[in-house]
């Protein structure tokens, strides 16, 4: 079809083909210092026109650094050339990416956070020039409070993790201020709440305990109540879970933690299906974070800068980083005046870009909007989810109802072809999309997590399922294939085992060089 | 209306979706959710403004209650720092398919893996370290992590911090390290530098910075090298990297863990948003072993000639191992890596070395001019300084705000008596005569 010599198809064009015919972008772009030519500059900076300062040589740099020397056209067009090997979620149906939430950041957003109101502004200026950002600090504040439910809300985390990081932090800090710090020892999580949560919960001091699910999927209660006892801290867990179940028992799993003096910390990573539907606050929790680049859109970047929120109940406003923004009535303020405060998380106020964007964003919507964000995202995962479950192989154990994600699994598929999960995904790669499997450990055999938020069309969801049925297919008829996946993509099959060997790895060309070209 | 935003919220299409499975209404989706934990009302959230033009207008009034740096002369540091941001490290930064991508994997996501490996490879030439992590949040976070990594490698639990940090960074720090870890401070000398001090075999690691809370540059880094080495301890160094295309990197004098904040490489101030941190090391299995972030190798493709990229030794991480990997990872700053990098590769060596010659040379300058002044003091003369100088003033609060009536926002206020002024390469010789004329005549 369309080679040389045939003739040329007839007007009108034909329907496009059921599946995209997909080409990542191959520029065989060499890494950059091999662009790199003696003597070319990629801008120019200011002359001192002032005497110039002669260093001591215990601190004079000998050598100039390697690196790579470039006009500015050329350094420009090597990044367009790698940004478009990269499939963002303004290219691709981001669907594939479970427990991250990929939206559409709105456009109009990224232009506020680029006027240099917002982009020029010094985290030290005085508070009367800063008048504008405080009040966004100020009223998102406000707005995720009653989101949450709870009192007040720290915005400076760095990100959900960061958040869930702040969380332990002032629970630390709460128990210690009643004395109870050392004998407190323990934090209870389940498997299917965020790594980070054991992980912040250890370093903040603690040992973990990790409920693992029931027959039904939900974290055993039965295994909470032996868990709970004198030495709880706290309960850190995800309601919807990454399986995108949600858990009914929720506010007795508060109830128990509470009654042995531990507190309740939500994590909300998943939030963005139960968005004015229910919160924090009325299962009881005493803390919670949400993901602003998940929930409240700002964009990923490639991982971060994201942003985080912290709501606290009022026991646990004392402990919040400080400074926190205060308001007058007529002038907003920073108070740093916090005794209790667990002190600084970050430099400064928080990723103020990102809650700029966030901010705009809710106020785009309103609670009728946000109502919609959730029920479309929820409706959107179960109508994908009655498309892949229509594909032989595919399954979602436990058969409970989903809210906006669904932790899926081959193993029938794998046990039919040995067509790993991960083989799935880089082919799926072939059709331009992204297909992620899962966090480790593989509790669900062969996983794959899809959640579609509320951010893509019908049409979208049912040419992602077709992807998918497509490539269980050729599973079936051609399993080697897919394994030698990728096809269409920037870069062949790529051999990861010089990644973990000491000997080989090379975490920059510099080591590369190093160890492999000398 | 549907809501730009949500194409599904099209009444004939949800209902489409919901005959296509089988039920009446999403509310069904809903039912594992009891009665008793449902919001029975609406947020009370501010009415939506779906218009963009009317969005833009309400952000407008926001943002118009600013006024940012362009709009009067700021001599603000501390921490986060106005240098130049060349228009391409904004192009790039802002193409859609780098700033709404998540952490994909090396296949579809292989520009982004290029682009944060080439980031990691330009610092690493800047800082002659053989490993450098793919950005945490934050300088903060950096050093709090690096001297994690420290105590974890020598299996100690105190550490040496100079004096010359900043509070807030310090505040950082106590609660990072606070359930096994014990700060003791180094004092600071007349000269702004660390003050001699002993090592015991308690000591993970001495812990200076470079330049240091008071702009100045340590000389005796070497020394200090030395004098941990001598103990079993390592010396950790939170650099601004912006300052190493004129100063010796640390590692060059013997410090094993190298840190900090990339915001001078290319990130905005944006009222402290543009924060990335970083860690570097050599390559020694068992110090990686300790790194809690991202590192990013190449690996061979199917394909001769062919780069792949992968995750090096990625289980030490959280992800791989939830509570029995090192610290925590998820998402931190990628994006200003990127950026990072395009702003040492646009530099280069030269680009890089000049700028720091100006920057050295203008604080010198700033220093000299303000020191004249009849009543300003200029704390630690003699030290080397990079960008940042403390003066001593007879009332912080009241020269600022008669600056301020001048334009001038005259530097981070540090206590009652002491500010700490910035001199980047955005300040001209005018701009810091502008500076001292205005001081002489507010103190006149």
């Amino acid at each position: 079809m369309g080679a040389v010599g045939e003739s040329f198809a007839k007007l009108p064009i034909e329907a496009k083909p059921p599946l995209r015919r997909f080409h990542q972008a191959r520029w065989d772009e060499p890494i950059i210092f091999e662009l790199s030519s003696p003597g070319r500059r990629g801008i120019g900076v200011p002359e001192a026109g002032v005497p110039a300062v002669e260093l001591p040589a215990a601190v004079r740099r000998q050598a100039p650094p390697a690196l790579p020397e470039m006009s500015q056209l050329h350094v420009l067009r090597h990044y367009v050339r790698l940004s478009q090997e990269t499939l963002g979620v303004d290219v691709n149906i981001a669907v594939g990416q479970g427990t991250c939430t990929m939206k559409y950041s709105p456009k109009v957003n990224d232009r506020f956070v680029s006027d240099t109101r917002i982009a020029e502004l010094h985290p030290a200026q005085p508070e009367d020039s800063v008048q504008g950002v405080l009040e966004i600090y100020w009223r998102m504040e406000r707005m995720l409070a009653e989101i949450s439910g709870l009192h007040r809300v720290s915005l400076q985390p760095n990100s959900g993790s960061a958040a869930i990081y702040t969380n332990i932090a002032m629970i630390r800090a709460y128990h210690a201020s009643r004395g109870e710090g050392e004998q407190r020892d323990q934090v209870i999580t389940t498997m299917f709440s965020h790594p980070s949560n054991a992980a912040c919960a250890k370093l903040a001091g603690y040992e973990v305990i990790t409920l693992m699910p029931d027959a039904d999927g939900h974290p055993d209660i039965e295994a909470l109540r032996a868990a709970v006892g004198p030495r709880t801290a706290a309960l850190m867990i995800t309601n919807p879970e990454d399986t995108g179940i949600y858990n009914p028992r929720i506010a007795e799993f508060v109830e128990l933690v509470h009654g042995v003096g531990g507190l309740a910390c939500y994590d909300q990573a998943n939030a963005n299906g139960i968005l004015g539907i229910t919160r924090a606050a009325e299962a009881g929790f005493d803390l919670c974070h949400f993901n602003l680049h998940k929930t409240f859109s700002t964009p990923h970047m490639c991982g971060g800068p994201a942003a985080g929120a912290s709501g606290v109940a009022e026991k646990l406003v004392p402990f919040l980083p400080g400074p926190t923004v205060e308001f007058d009535g007529e002038r907003y303020f920073l108070d740093a005046d916090r005794p209790q405060s667990i002190g600084k998380v970050r430099p400064y106020l928080g990723v103020t870009q990102n809650v700029v964007r966030a901010y705009a964003w809710i106020m785009a919507l309103g609670a009728e909007g946000l109502r919609q964000v959730a029920e479309t995202a929820v409706l959107n995962n179960n109508y994908l989810q009655h498309k892949i479950l229509q594909i032989r192989g595919a399954s979602a154990p436990w058969g409970r109802r989903r809210l906006e994600q669904v932790r899926y699994s081959w193993e029938e598929l794998y046990e039919e072809t040995g067509v790993h999960s991960e083989d799935i995904g880089v082919r799926a790669a072939d059709f331009g999309v992204h297909y992620w499997t899962s966090h480790h450990p593989y509790l669900v055999p062969e996983p794959f997590t899809l959640e579609p938020t509320e951010s893509y069309s019908k049409e979208d969801l049912d040419e992602y399922a077709a992807i998918l049925a497509h490539v269980a297919e050729e599973a079936r008829t051609d399993p080697e294939f897919v394994k030698g996946a990728p096809y269409n993509q920037t870069v062949h099959k790529i051999d990861p085992t010089c990644l973990d060997d000491p000997e080989q790895w090379a975490p920059t060309w510099r080591a590369y060089v190093r160890k492999h070209l000398s | 209306m549907t809501h730009p935003y949500i194409p599904n919220a099209e009444p004939a299409v949800r209902a489409e979706m919901l005959a296509a499975i089988g039920v009446e209404s999403v509310e069904d989706f809903y039912a594992d959710i009891p009665a008793a934990l449902r919001l029975n009302r609406p947020l009370d959230l501010p009415a939506p403004i779906t218009s963009e033009h009317e969005l833009v207008r309400h952000m407008g009034a926001l943002l118009g209650r600013n006024t940012d740096t362009t709009e009067v002369l700021s001599f603000l540091g501390g921490g986060c720092y106005p240098h130049h941001v060349p228009a391409v490290c904004d192009e790039v930064n802002t193409r859609g398919e780098f700033l709404t991508a998540y952490a994909g994997e090396p296949y579809e996501d292989h520009g982004r893996f290029q682009a944060i490996f080439e980031y990691v490879s330009m610092m690493a030439e800047l800082l002659e370290m053989d490993v450098v992590n793919v950005p945490t949040y934050d300088g903060f976070q950096a050093s709090g992590t690096a001297l994690r990594m420290a105590a974890r490698y020598t299996g100690r639990s105190t550490v040496l911090v100079t004096a010359a940090i900043g509070a807030d960074k310090l505040s950082k720090l106590h609660d990072f390290l606070a359930p096994d870890i014990e700060i003791a401070m180094i004092p600071v000398t007349e000269t702004g530098e660390a003050a001699a001090f002993t090592v015991d075999d308690s000591v993970a690691a001495v812990y200076l910075e470079y330049p240091n809370a008071y702009g100045v540059v340590e000389t005796r880094m070497a020394e200090i090298a030395e004098l941990a080495h001598a103990q079993g301890a390592l010396l950790v160094v939170s650099a601004d990297p912006i300052a190493l295309g004129v100063l010796a990197p640390p590692a060059t004098l013997g410090a094993d863990i190298v840190c900090g904040d990339i915001q001078s490489l290319g990130m905005h101030q944006s009222y402290g948003g543009g924060h990335a941190g970083y860690i570097a090391t050599r390559d020694e299995p068992r110090l990686v072993a300790e790194f809690p972030s991202r590192l990013f190798g190449i690996a061979p493709t199917a394909v001769p000639g062919e780069y792949g990229f992968g995750d090096v030794f990625y289980d030490r991480t959280s992800f791989a191992l939830r509570e029995e990997g090192k610290e925590w990872v998820g998402t931190a700053a990628s994006l200003w890596g990127i950026t990072a990098g395009v702003y040492l590769a646009l530099m280069g060596p030269e680009g890089m070395r000049e700028l720091g010659e100006t920057v050295l040379a203008r604080t010198r300058y700033a220093m000299d001019e303000l020191g004249a002044v009849p009543g300003v003091r200029v704390l630690h003369p003699e030290g080397v300084h990079f960008r940042e100088f403390a003066v001593e003033v007879a009332d912080a609060d009241a020269l600022l705000t008669a600056l301020r009536a001048h334009g001038i926002f005259a530097g981070v206020r540090l206590d009652a008596g002491t500010l700490l002024v910035c001199v980047t390469e955005r300040h001209s010789k005018d701009d810091i005569d502008t500076l001292v004329r205005a001081v002489r005549e507010v103190q006149g």
